[in-house]
């Protein structure tokens, strides 16, 4: 299947900024379904972009992220055709990684 | 003005409905009413939702037992199924005031 | 009482002098005249927001708001409705279980002819959306139709949508009386009043395009249908132009109809034609 990150990452100079975009429900738990029946809460709990070994970006998520989050930051200290990778996490212990080179 | 206040209140008391609660009959003929208003409003395609809920609001509280609530919702569901067909008749012509030409 | 009488008649005839000289076009109102409403319904904007490119009024509330337009900007990079068009492009692509695909009902193989949507179909005497023939595709092909709202239809018509993108509207109004009348009906639905709140959409998208409702910024009706469908953020998810005329109607307070209802359709193929010339932007973003 395909991957639930899309991210672009463009270096200009010293900086980088990233852009992402997350397929994921970030079901809050309060909605109900069409038979009346609560949706459980199914949200990413962390996202992480990392570079060069280091954490550039960490993000501790709760059920207030709208479905399929749209992440957008800079970041120092990297350059063009380094690797940064996405990863997150949900609460139903499912997780996914996607690596893109800065370019 | 002065001397006809007091005399438009005494009218407004003589012609005021009866102050005793509700039976299933008030209820059923303030339905009926209603429901004919609202299939009319519905005909026309320009039907309220506020009509159609305070309709169903008027039956869940006959079917309560509370008849007074029921007749005043069912009145109430008359009153808006009527302006809704004002609003379709009235507009018919209406909307052309607001065409840009 | 005799000087009331006199003021009576004078205003009353005042008011016949004012009727007969603003109202010229009421003699001749019988005569449906698409072209000249939808060059006075161009002007009309052209005027009102003298500083708006032509072009960008079909991108709604963005034309209306620097700040919003430059957010707007920035996500296109990767737009929310990217998942439901990769998804619409699959579902495009792959046959009905009878072996045929969706290139087989429509012209040019279904590529880039969102633009030519709605069109009035002389031989049912209707107006027929892109939806409509969609689903009239996959019945015909054996498959149970998607619903009008929810996000397959979306989805295909995302697809579509994105292969016409930068395409000019090109609605055509055969000379046909039924296809004027549809027209006519259309504009008919657009500008009347309904629901317990009594708006008519022209209330909001003529005479308050840029202004806010609640928190949310107006656009103007022209060129309202150019980015359908739309992913919108108050929905988290696609609609289609069915899905907005349902949930409007529903937010005024009016019971609404039924997805392709005939004035839905009408009223689709007025707003279309009204914004020929200017050029597809779908699949959307909005608020």
């Amino acid at each position: 299947m395909a991957s639930s990150i899309r991210v672009r990452a463009t270096a200009n100079g010293d900086i980088t900024e990233v852009q992402a975009l997350i397929q994921h429900p970030m079901d809050t738990g309060f909605v109900k379904d069409a038979k009346g029946e609560l949706i459980p809460a199914h949200y990413i709990q962390q996202l992480k972009f990392e570079c060069n070994g280091k954490d550039v970006f960490v993000a501790d998520w709760g059920t207030a992220v709208s479905k399929d989050p749209y992440v957008k930051f800079s970041f120092k200290g990297a350059k063009k055709g380094d690797d940064l990778k996405v990863s997150w996490t949900d609460n139903k212990g499912a997780s996914d990684t996607t690596t893109a080179k800065i370019s | 003005m002065k001397r006809s206040l007091p005399l438009a209140m005494l009218l407004a008391l003589s012609l005021a409905p009866a102050a005793r609660a509700a039976n299933e009959a008030d209820y059923k003929a303030a339905y009926a009413a209603a429901e004919a208003a609202s299939k009319e409003a519905a005909g026309m395609r320009n039907q309220w939702t506020v009509t159609v809920s305070t309709l169903a609001a008027a039956k869940k509280a006959a079917d309560g037992g509370d008849f007074d609530r029921a007749v005043a919702a069912a009145q109430e569901a008359e009153a808006l199924a009527k302006a809704s067909i004002f609003q379709a008749t009235s507009e018919k012509d209406a909307w052309k005031a607001m065409e840009i030409r | 009482m005799k000087t009331r009488t006199s003021i009576l008649l004078g205003s009353l005839s005042a008011a016949l002098v004012a009727l007969a000289l603003t109202s010229p076009r009421v003699v001749a109102a019988d005569k449906v005249d698409p072209v000249a409403d939808a060059k006075a319904f161009q002007n009309f904007f052209f005027q009102k927001f003298p500083n708006v490119k032509h072009e960008d009024f079909v991108n709604g509330p963005y034309s209306m708001n620097e700040d919003m337009k430059r957010q707007w900007q920035e996500k296109e990079e990767f737009p929310p409705y990217e998942f439901a068009l990769d998804a619409g492009k699959e579902m495009f692509a792959t046959p009905f279980k009878n072996g045929k695909t969706y290139a087989d009902c429509f012209p040019n193989g279904g590529i880039g002819i969102r633009q030519n949507y709605p069109y009035f179909d002389e031989r049912e005497g209707k107006v027929v959306t892109l939806e409509l023939a969609l689903n009239r595709c996959r019945e015909a092909n054996g498959e149970a139709p998607y619903s009008y709202v929810k996000d397959e239809m979306a989805s295909l018509t995302a697809y579509m949508a994105f292969t016409s993108r930068g395409k000019p509207m090109d609605i055509k109004i055969p000379d046909d009386p039924r296809a004027l009348a549809a027209f006519e009906n259309g504009k008919r639905y657009f500008y009347t009043r309904r629901g317990q709140m009594n708006f008519s959409c022209a209330g909001c998208h003529v005479q308050s395009p840029g202004e806010r409702i609640r928190a949310e910024t107006l656009a103007p009706a022209l060129g309202i249908l150019n980015a359908m469908p739309i992913y919108r953020s108050e929905w988290s998810g696609m609609g289609t132009t069915s899905r907005r005329f349902v949930t409007c109607n529903s937010q005024t307070r009016a019971v609404p109809l039924e997805p392709q209802a005939d004035e839905y359709r009408d009223v689709e193929y007025f707003l279309s034609y009204v914004a020929n010339g200017l050029p597809i932007s779908g699949p959307g973003a909005r608020p």
